[in-house]
């Protein structure tokens, strides 16, 4: 009787077509929308943090109004990282084996370490040692509750004399240049998770990891001229229209190198069209339509692409509220567009079966660990933790 | 001149050498010392896995698809209900090519309804627009370069001295990437114990002297088990190799499996 009953699912289950392997045919694929989060939170985290290293280490003066408005939101974004990929465990009791019994030739064991790493010995002392005069400074100006705050995180090291302040410089110089290759190893590392999955021909991809690094790379300089422009005006201040110049500039030729790359993927794939390519094929074409063709390459490419294009031409013709509006919308989509390509990468890489055989349906649900809310809630917390940080360490004075 | 040899330097080398030569199989032993108290197993106390090398491999000429192996393995092996399997037999037919198309052969049509425990509906073309129609059993293709082991980041799953692929379920973190690495579809999550399982050859089974339970059940010998340590020249296992030419599923990942298979098409993957 059971038997029959599960008969009839499987045969009835409408979101399959063509053959997939018994174990595939799941209602959900095994990674959801949390792990789309994951390297989509993760490559922001890793390219704001080198949006704050152009001013300290190439020393780009343009870009300071948002050094440390960048370094803000590396660390919490950061802080949120993690959390999906916990959320998703069948057992996230155990997470910590991942740390103390760590399997080496495994991509994901190496996770820990390189989190770990980047949290505590990059990110966490840069920003101690950038902050520490003026936690000093303002553990004596702030009474209250939010001046005892100050005084821990002085951690009781109250000396700012010159020479202790060249100190602080200094280290925090060797930290952000120790950072940028650090970023590069974080983000690379998630492309080469799916990268090294050789069973699975839309992963299995020795460029995955250079396509990871560089749509983190637009998608983190977008996030900070998201972030800067929401925060100038909720602060009711005037946008620094050379830094905004600047970054407007970086991140169009970010984007032309990232659409480069992907671009070669493609032609690539089209090409030696391999064993899988005729699933790839129909993938791209109707399953993922509306997140690739237009999401990924319409929205989140090619329009920025000619928004950010036209403005390297012609800035000085553009008067600065449309150049503002533009770089507002450019960067938007990106943002956008670049969560469109975490999703194709990976719910892509699971609707359809290693048999090449078949496709699955995906419909998300709303609620649920894999759901439309818990998904939202997560994407919305690192904001939410960067909103706490800004009104504690980027006084209104400091943004110019 | 440096080149001549020293009677100092050729001792070493060859002390280094043979050094080296003992310090492989004291390695393994090491291996599977620690694994044997370290690691969660179905074994007995007493059962050395060193002693043995479990293979399967299947006669896919002999298959008739009656599905008693699949159910026999849910029920042996407390599978979940549902699309969860540990093996499964999958039908394939070719049909034959469109008259004047100039093609060899027709479509390939696979089917697997629920693993094939329930049998099949009938053939979706006629009788005499088949070509070829044959029955492939599917389990863990106990891989030598294993990728499920390779990714697992805690090394929960990990390959047995014995040949075996198992899962230690009390370390495993279930976060999927071993079910995603498999090439072969054969590793599932369970939705009871939340973390990933797969064909064990019936570890439990095995380590006590009996054979696996969809090998006990196939009514045609269509799955062949065997202890290549052990077997005999008439052993039925070393007969498969003698008398079949095979072959392994997905051959280019370089995975290099253990199962093989004899009587199966270009189009089994």
């Amino acid at each position: 009787m059971t038997n029959d009953m599960i008969n009839i699912v499987v045969e009835v289950m409408p979101h399959f077509e063509g053959y997939v392997y018994p174990n595939e045919a799941t209602q959900q694929p095994l990674w959801g929308v949390l792990i789309v989060l994951y390297p989509y939170i993760t490559g922001l985290v890793a390219w704001a943090f080198i949006m704050a290293s152009l001013v300290r280490v190439f020393n780009v003066k343009a870009l300071e109004p948002v050094y440390r408005l960048s370094l803000l939101t590396a660390f919490a974004f950061l802080l949120c990282a993690p959390l999906p990929l916990l959320f998703h465990l069948g057992h996230p009791e155990r997470c910590f084996e991942v740390m103390m019994t760590p399997h080496l030739t495994s991509p994901m064991a190496i996770f820990g370490f390189v989190y770990a790493w980047y949290l505590m010995a990059v990110l966490l002392l840069e920003l101690w040692f950038d902050y520490r005069r003026d936690f000093v400074t303002w553990s004596e100006s702030t009474p209250g509750f939010k001046g005892l705050l100050y005084r821990l995180f002085t951690v009781g090291v109250t000396d700012v004399s010159a020479p202790a302040v060249q100190l602080d410089h200094k280290i925090g110089h060797i930290l952000s240049v120790v950072g940028i290759p650090s970023a590069f190893l974080l983000h690379g590392y998630v492309g080469f998770i799916f990268g090294s999955v050789k069973a699975n021909p839309w992963w299995g991809n020795v460029l995955m990891p250079i396509i990871f690094i560089m749509s983190a790379m637009v998608s983190g300089i977008a996030l900070c001229v998201f972030n800067y422009m929401v925060l100038t005006w909720i602060r009711r201040k005037t946008v620094d229209m050379k830094c905004l110049d600047v970054m407007g500039m970086y991140l169009f030729y970010a984007l032309v190198v990232d659409t480069a790359i992907e671009a070669l993927d493609w032609i690539h794939r089209i090409y030696s069209a391999e064993e899988g390519f005729r699933v790839i094929q129909y993938m791209a074409r109707e399953k993922l339509f509306y997140t690739l063709s237009l999401g990924q390459v319409a929205c989140g490419t090619l329009v920025p692409l000619i928004l950010l294009g036209l403005l390297q031409l012609a800035r000085r013709r553009v008067p600065e509220l449309a150049r503002r509006r533009m770089y507002f919308v450019g960067a938007s989509l990106i943002l956008m567009g670049v969560l469109a390509m975490r999703w194709n990468v990976v719910i892509g890489g699971q609707l359809f079966s290693k048999s090449l055989r078949g496709v699955m349906g995906y419909k998300m649900e709303f609620a649920g660990l894999e759901g439309w809310f818990m998904g939202a809630v997560l994407l919305c917390l690192p904001f939410v933790v960067l909103t706490v940080m800004v009104k504690l360490f980027l006084a209104e004075h400091d943004q110019k | 001149m440096k080149n001549h040899l020293s009677r100092r330097s050729v001792i070493g080398r060859l002390s280094a050498a043979v050094a080296g030569v003992l310090a492989v199989p004291v390695a393994k032993a090491a291996k599977a010392v620690t694994q044997k108290v370290l690691v969660t197993t179905d074994a007995p106390k007493d059962y050395d896995p060193i002693k043995h090398k479990w293979v399967m491999a299947i006669d896919a000429n002999r298959c008739i698809g009656c599905g008693f192996c699949a159910e026999a393995c849910k029920k042996e092996n407390h599978v979940p209900e549902g699309p969860y399997f540990r093996t499964w037999v999958e039908r394939y037919i070719i049909t034959k090519p469109k008259p004047g198309s100039g093609a060899a052969r027709g479509e390939t049509l696979v089917d697997c309804p629920n693993g094939g425990i329930t049998g099949y509906p009938e053939a979706p073309v006629p009788k005499e627009e088949i070509q070829h129609s044959f029955f492939v059993p599917k389990l863990c293709n106990l891989c030598q370069h294993s990728p499920c082991v390779q990714v697992c980041p805690v090394g929960a799953t990990f390959d047995a001295p014995d040949g075996a692929v198992l899962i230690d379920p009390k370390y495993c973190i279930g976060c999927g990437f071993c079910i995603q690495a498999c090439p072969y579809g054969c590793r599932f999550l369970s939705p009871v114990t939340k973390t990933a399982e797969k064909c064990t050859l019936c570890y439990h089974r095995i380590t006590r002297g009996l054979k696996p339970a969809c090998v006990e059940v196939c009514p045609t010998q269509a799955r062949i088990f065997g202890d290549l340590t052990n077997a005999k020249p008439e052993d039925p296992i070393l007969q498969f190799y003698q008398n079949n030419l095979v072959t392994a599923l997905k051959p280019h990942l370089g995975t290099e499996p253990r199962l093989f298979y004899a009587g199966i098409d270009k189009e089994v993957r």
